[in-house]
């Protein structure tokens, strides 16, 4: 059984150092670049099963907070804790592995191969772990996964595409393809940064909605994120990201009514 | 849908193995059925399909395979020299030996990717073609090259100019001079030699159709195309690229292999960084990823090289006979440039022409006709155009 | 502590030569983005641009001197250069003893023109096209040059002579105190120094002209210095021509050296791209240090003790160091961060 696989039949746990039922902690994250602070002493808790929307002016440092949270950087203090296990230092497969999907900001599918088989190569890396060397197993013949494979592209709307290269895609299309390829994965935790970037208005809502649904299985999400509408349809807590510091944190209302909040943000743009 | 696959697939195969075996009969209209080139060709397709794993599945360029060529060949004359004539051992050990030496230099390259990487592998080529001319003649024969010899009678001789053949020695085989290599008895020579090899292509082929469909050449696909994206979802790219650069390096390395069985001499000159790149331009003439595509192109550089090195400034007199005599003798001069001992002129302006004007090679060009005729019989209308050169 | 210094003036000279091929190699991949695999191939031209130099000084015709005879009685046929006609004969034997250094001159406009009519005609549509279809197409042009010269010159190597003055050997030992066991080719010597100006030459250009501004600022970042509305194609042009120059020139002075062969390009290529990785992709200085440093680890790897005790370490050093420092300084020993990683 693959680590993955053991942490997603696990109910939550609660992490020692971190409040109750926290599936992410991030603890005390230093992290500046050439002498500019992009993060200093980000403390965070995502708790289990909750949608985390992280906010923030532009320049904020919500992108390298994420980017933290993946390996893809790393932090100059202070440590990502996922589940109990420490995350920095540990490589982007690894910490895929361990059951956290990123659906990223601009879309990275793999422009050569089909939808159908954008889909399927994450499922295969769920089911078979970072590495198994199967190489007479026909990828035409694992028709479990690609059936779930296509039920996920139908949840985002993109049947019709099935064996389209996505190349040849929108970029509306490709960020709806990144969300199933992340979804696909069913991942403990879902990093989402601005899944609705550049999307037309009724396909940010059907994204909502799809986003909603999954809430009701459960699965942890934290949401970077511009459009309020998207937030406060959404997240269940919010953390507001200003100068590289966290300046507050708590449920939607709170945070709207936070007086800090509405200097440091809100201000610029009406709610 | 995956019934469909599976049936075209099958129906490649069945068409592919076919027209290996008969190719002496295909052939046999443009002269260039007899067995020294059928044998080059299968031989040589081997190696492109092995190279086109890699290079077409992953995109990574290597520079050096012709490294594993060369242990191939080295190895097989061993076993000829140490243990038996007959090819099996051989061919064994030097896909073996093959292997574990790209292992040691897929780890190493592999670690870099693009340009680096490409250099790195053609750095490992020149050190070990280096290496097969100085300090390891004891083992290579220097510039001589490798070659079988009678038994030893006088255990002072060198082994480089006596052989031993323990388990023929055994087995109690009478030798009459230099023996020549067998497959249970069947000389490697003539078509015999051919179809042994051609068998060997068509098993190959298989495999890298197997490969190609199979989960793991999926992976290989999505590391062409996005391999830093592969890496957020979950998978460890650098043990599939070991494995493909192993996979291919053990391609090269029958491939050398059944070059010292068919014609038991083994030289350095093999090792060469062009002879790298000579795989290169057999796999994008045929076209880069495709499976028929290497064969392809590895049949039509052995039969033009065979073909155009043997053409000399008579033939060419003759050929542009039709013409007034000075321009007669400019075109034969001109000609000549790119004949016989300027085959390689011919071989590097065909580089550039498929890179420049074709770069998906002859199976694109194949696409674009077909897809000109689809269009012409779908609808007459003017939607019929020239295809659109890709950049 | 002679042996020592040998070494290092043994490395000097071919060091030179690596790093003014390197050079050239990084001023086109880090202006044009072009790796450019026919590179060897020029600095195989440049060498054969003396040779040929040397041939047209001597072209000569047949005539018969009434006043000798041969053994048989018959009126002697001599080989009269053309040169001599014209300029008489000391001029003559003046120019044909220093046909090498004269051939810098023949080669710079030659190579010139064959880097403009390279980068106009060919490496001007590959700008965009992925680097594996560069490499690629320049490999193809660098078998088709290499076969062209070997069909004109012929596939042995042409020895030059360097002029009588330089011909002999320093006693350098004795210039810097070491005594008389440091002997050194006064050609080597020239040599260095030729390279060493060529290197000051091209690195003052890139600094002190508007010219070399804008190639530098286009190394640091290629899509910028092409917003600005400059005419960054011409300036791919000249760039492209300088490097084709040094090469050439590079090629044209080493023939005293290493008699030039057509396939010295290849050779000499593959040991180029080595320089400029160990250097680091897209940095000069980077070049012209590693190819020093390479040049002298050779010549001491090539000394006999150091032979004893690893055998073959001569013909593998450099793509042994080339391998370790890849892996422990991915960029190169100057590499900058951002060229060629992804």
């Amino acid at each position: 059984m693959s680590v993955a696989e053991d942490i997603a039949n696990e109910p939550g746990r609660s992490f020692e150092r971190g409040v109750a039922n926290s599936v992410l902690h991030i603890d005390d994250v230093h992290k500046s670049f050439a002498g500019l602070h992009a993060l200093s002493d980000v403390d965070l808790d995502v708790r289990q099963g909750e949608t985390h929307a992280i906010i923030g002016p532009n320049g904020a440092g919500k992108s390298t907070l994420l980017n933290v949270c993946v390996g893809r950087l790393k932090p100059d203090r202070g440590a990502v804790v996922f589940d109990g296990t420490v995350l920095t230092g540990k490589q982007p497969h690894e910490i895929n592995q361990l059951g956290v999907a990123r659906v990223f900001q601009t879309p990275e599918v793999f422009p050569d191969l089909t939808v159908l088989e954008n889909v399927m190569v994450p499922a295969l890396s769920k089911r078979d772990g970072h590495f198994r060397l199967n190489p007479f197993k026909s990828f035409a013949r694992e028709n479990h996964i690609r059936d779930e494979a296509v039920s996920v592209i139908e949840s985002v709307g993109l049947k019709a595409q099935l064996s389209d290269m996505a190349a040849a895609m929108s970029r509306g299309d490709k960020r709806r393809l990144e969300l199933a390829m992340g979804l696909i994965q069913h991942p403990r935790l879902l990093l989402l940064d601005e899944p609705t970037a550049g999307m037309a208005r009724h396909d940010t809502n059907a994204t909502i909605e799809l986003l909603k649904q999954i809430k009701q299985g459960g699965m942890t999400k934290v949401i970077i994120e511009h459009d309020m509408h998207v937030v406060f349809s959404l997240a269940d807590r919010i953390s507001v990201l200003a100068g590289g510091r966290i300046i507050a944190q708590g449920k939607p209302d709170e945070i709207k009514n936070n007086p800090k909040v509405r200097e440091a943000y809100l201000g610029e743009e009406q709610v | 849908m995956e019934k469909n696959t599976a049936l075209k697939d099958t129906i490649l195969f069945v068409g592919f193995a076919a027209v290996v075996l008969c190719l002496p009969i295909i052939l046999e209209p443009i002269g260039a059925n007899y067995p020294d080139l059928l044998q080059k060709i299968a031989i040589f397709g081997i190696f492109a399909i092995g190279f086109n794993i890699l290079f077409g599945l992953t995109g990574y360029l290597s520079f050096g395979h012709a490294a594993f060529i060369g242990v191939g060949s080295y190895m097989t004359l061993w076993s000829f020299k140490l243990l038996t004539m007959n090819v099996v051992p051989a061919i064994i050990f030097s896909v073996m030996l093959a292997g574990v030496f790209a292992y040691l230099i897929g780890y190493v390259s592999l670690r870099r990717s693009g340009i680096y990487f490409s250099i790195l592998t053609l750095a490992f080529a020149q050190m070990c073609y280096s290496l097969a001319y100085s300090v390891l003649t004891p083992i290579t024969n220097g510039e001589t090259g490798l070659q079988t010899r009678a038994i030893r009678t006088n255990p002072e001789t060198s082994l480089l100019d006596a052989d031993l053949r323990v388990i023929d020695q055994a087995f109690g085989v009478q030798e009459v001079g230099v023996p020549t290599t067998n497959f249970f008895g069947m000389a490697m020579s003539g078509y015999t030699g051919f179809y042994f090899c051609a068998v060997l292509l068509i098993i190959c082929f298989f495999i890298a159709q197997r490969l190609t469909r199979s989960n793991f050449g999926m992976m290989l696909k999505a590391i062409k195309s996005n391999q830093n994206r592969l890496n957020y979802t979950g998978i460890h790219t650098r043990p599939y690229l070991i494995a493909a650069f192993v996979i291919s390096g053990m391609y090269a390395g029958l491939a050398g292999s059944l070059m010292a069985a068919t014609d038991p001499i083994a030289g350095a000159e093999r090792m060469q960084w062009t002879a790298s790149g000579e795989v290169v331009l057999m796999t994008i003439l045929g076209g880069v990823g495709t499976l028929v595509g290497p064969v392809l192109g590895a049949g039509l550089i052995k039969y033009a090289e065979q073909k155009v090195s043997s053409w000399n400034e008579g033939i060419l007199e003759n050929f542009f006979s039709f013409l007034p005599e000075t321009l007669q003798h400019l075109m034969t001069n001109i000609g000549s440039l790119f004949v016989g001992e300027g085959w390689h002129t011919t071989l590097g302006l065909m580089f550039m022409i498929i890179v420049i004007f074709l770069p998906g090679g002859i199976m694109e060009g194949i696409q674009r006709i077909a897809n000109i005729f689809k269009r012409k019989s779908g609808d007459n209308s003017k939607g019929a155009s020239a295809p659109q050169p890709a950049e | 502590m002679d042996a020592i210094f040998l070494q290092v003036l043994n490395g000097l000279d071919k060091g030179g030569a690596y790093a003014l091929i390197a050079l050239g190699l990084t001023l086109v991949f880090g202006t044009l983005g072009v790796v450019n695999f026919a590179h060897g191939a020029l600095f195989m031209l440049g060498a054969f641009c003396a040779v040929a130099l040397e041939r047209m000084l001597s072209v000569s015709y047949e005539r018969i001197n009434p006043d000798k005879q041969d053994f048989l009685g018959n009126p002697l046929k001599e080989q009269i250069s053309y040169l001599v006609d014209w300029l008489g004969a000391d001029t003559a034997a003046f120019l044909q003893d220093y046909s090498v250094p004269l051939s810098i001159l023949f080669a710079a406009i030659f190579m010139a023109i064959v880097g403009i009519v390279m980068e106009r005609g060919l490496i001007k549509h590959f700008y965009k096209r992925p680097h594996a279809d560069q490499i690629l197409v320049t490999f193809g042009l660098a078998i088709v040059v290499q076969e062209l010269v070997r069909h004109y010159f012929g596939a042995n190597p042409i020895p030059q002579a360097a002029p009588d003055i330089v011909s002999g050997a320093a006693n350098v030992g004795a210039w810097v105190g070491l005594g008389d066991n440091v002997i050194y080719p006064w050609w080597r010597l020239v040599y260095f120094l030729f390279s060493a100006a060529i290197i000051f030459g091209v690195f003052a250009f890139l600094q002190f002209t508007t010219f070399g501004m804008v190639v530098r600022a286009g190394m640091q970042d290629r899509e910028t210095v092409g917003l600005l509305g400059i005419n960054i194609e011409q300036k791919f042009t000249v760039v492209f021509g300088l490097a084709a120059v040094v090469a050439g020139v590079a090629g044209a002075m080493y023939t005293p050296v290493l008699p030039p062969d057509y396939h010295m390009g290849m050779d000499f290529l593959v040991l180029s791209f080595v320089v400029v990785v160990v250097g680091g992709m897209g940095s000069l200085g980077g070049a012209v240090l590693a190819g020093f440093l390479l040049g002298i680890l050779q010549s001491f790897a090539s000394m006999q003790a150091v032979q004893e005790l690893i055998p073959g370490i001569s013909q593998i050093i450099i793509y042994l160091v080339a391998v370790i420092v890849l892996l422990t300084l991915p960029r190169g020993l100057m590499g900058r961060k951002g060229v060629m990683e992804d």
